[in-house]
């Protein structure tokens, strides 16, 4: 029974709650009404049972909440009288709701708020997240992500930032600043909490959901999901297993089945994009055995795509392994990355194939310097045990 | 919506008087421009910001001293007010600014008594 409750809120609240903006024009009212109908729904649903329809009936019950507070509060009134949408009145007792969680999204991830602020009300408003839990996730005091998450809402109300789908000329690059706030949210969770993984999958489900035909969104998804399926792998006792090492039987084999399925669809659509490119290299990375040439080219267009010498550095690894560590290392030792902690430990593995243990041990040294991670710098600590009393030089 | 548009010349103004002759026409002729878009009400021409006099007063005392409050490259170079329907509006017309493409920027404030 909890588990059903559960999963209505958990699969409700976003929708409900962007309906209910898309209503009332005004975040905090809106949230308010959507706590309050959801907090009646634990209540009596718990007694009642599930109605037939929970979502029209917490829709119904949210916006007459949010109607008996706006008789009751004449401020409020005033307010209302100063949505910069108008919208036709729905009658209260339909079942039909438009769905406004694109719209919602749009306005959280706009760019005019800080990526720090998009990232807490994509959290709040869409993934439904508690403000503390959102703080302990980013490790932050519960009173700062607080005023963080009004600080936002106070600016979407004050520089009217539109409660709506970025029109077409606009929709590309405010929907990669979208992608790229979950893939952010994403990247998080990668670190080690899982629940923020979690929530960016399941933020990138809801995007595909409404957004079906757009190649990037099934790209993301399906690197975040092929990403994914090889946690539980990439640690043993708690210490750092690179891919080529990982137990293959700890991989989620279904989340690498939808992580594929993703990538068709993205690939079908036509999409070459930066996300397609990098789930398509998830993917090849996860065959056996590797094919590493393939893995190179794509790195090469994505490179192209982004002109990032991160991507650059990638493409070095699979070189090396196509074309020989020389031919990795001469990549690697062309890019500007000096305070980029894998540039040294890619530098360093690089040298130590090549027999080059002197300045193999420099180069762990460096990358060990500017790695505050514990696992990470235990693995780097095992490379250099290793090279201990290894001598040679180019 | 009410925004006041704020315009700050960072290195707009040398890059442009850099420019070759057609293109600093260009760059009247997009002021002009926005002067025209509706809902756009001109702010007054406003003049060098080294000749700015900056006024303070403490323990009664006037103390002026020369130059803007902010360095002269953080300056206010100008402004206008914008009537628009939101944010995305008022954002499009600021990227029209000839000074946002040279090196400057457009702040948008809304309108607002915060007070």
């Amino acid at each position: 029974m909890v588990t059903t409750l559960d999963q209505v809120f958990r699969e409700e609240w976003g929708r409900v709650l962007a309906a209910l903006i898309g209503f009332l024009g005004d975040f905090d009212l809106a949230e308010e009404a959507v706590q309050d109908a959801f907090a009646i729904a634990a209540d009596r649903w718990a007694s009642d049972g599930v109605p037939g329809n929970p979502r029209a009936w917490l829709m119904t019950t949210a916006r007459n909440r949010a109607t008996d507070r706006i008789r009751r509060d004449r401020v409020l009134t005033a307010k209302l009288g100063l949505l910069a949408r108008d919208r036709a009145e729905v009658p209260m007792n339909t079942t039909k709701f438009p769905d406004e969680r694109l719209e919602l999204i749009f306005t959280c991830c706009h760019p005019a708020l800080a990526i720090e602020a998009q990232v807490a009300l994509t959290l709040r408003t869409l993934g439904g997240l508690t403000t503390d839990e959102i703080a302990r996730a980013f490790l932050v005091p519960e009173r700062a992500m607080a005023q963080r998450l009004v600080r936002a809402k106070r600016k979407i109300k004050a520089a009217a930032i539109p409660f709506r789908v970025p029109p077409v000329h606009l929709i590309r690059e405010r929907l990669d600043a979208v992608l790229a706030v979950v893939y952010l949210i994403y990247n998080e969770g990668y670190g080690g909490r899982d629940e923020l993984a979690a929530e960016a999958i399941w933020l990138g489900r809801a995007l595909s959901e409404l957004l079906p035909d757009d190649s990037e969104i099934h790209g993301l998804l399906a690197l975040m999901l092929l990403h994914d399926s090889r946690r539980e792998a990439r640690f043993c006792d708690g210490e750092l297993v690179l891919l080529g090492d990982q137990d293959r039987s700890r991989w989620n084999t279904i989340q690498i089945a939808q992580g594929s399925a993703e990538l068709d669809r993205a690939l079908a659509l036509g999409g070459r994009g930066p996300y397609v490119l990098q789930a398509a290299i998830a993917s090849l990375h996860a065959e056996m055995p590797c094919d590493w040439a393939q893995i190179a080219a794509l790195y090469g267009e994505l490179s192209c795509l982004t002109g990032s010498p991160v991507v650059e550095l990638n493409r070095a690894i699979a070189i090396a392994e196509t074309e020989g560590p020389e031919a990795g290392l001469r990549i690697v030792d062309g890019l500007g990355l000096d305070d980029f902690r894998y540039l040294h430990s890619t530098r360093a593995e690089l040298l130590r194939r090549l027999g080059r243990a002197d300045e193999a041990r420099d180069a762990y040294r460096r990358a060990r310097q500017l790695t505050d991670d514990g696992a990470e710098r235990r693995f780097l600590d095992r490379r250099l045990t290793e090279l201990a009393g290894r001598t040679g030089s180019a | 919506m009410k925004y006041i548009m704020l315009i700050y010349q960072g290195d707009a103004l040398e890059r442009q008087a850099a420019l070759p002759e057609a293109e600093q026409k260009q760059v009247y002729a997009d002021y002009q421009g926005i002067n025209e878009t509706p809902g756009v009400t001109p702010g007054l021409p406003m003049g060098l910001a080294e000749n700015a006099t900056t006024v303070r007063v403490d323990g009664g005392k006037t103390l002026t001293t020369d130059g803007p409050f902010a360095g002269m490259k953080e300056a206010v170079g100008g402004w206008f007010i914008l009537e628009a329907d939101d944010l995305d509006a008022a954002i499009e017309v600021a990227a029209r600014v000839p000074a946002a493409r040279y090196g400057g920027a457009v702040e948008i404030r809304p309108s607002e008594v915060y007070w």
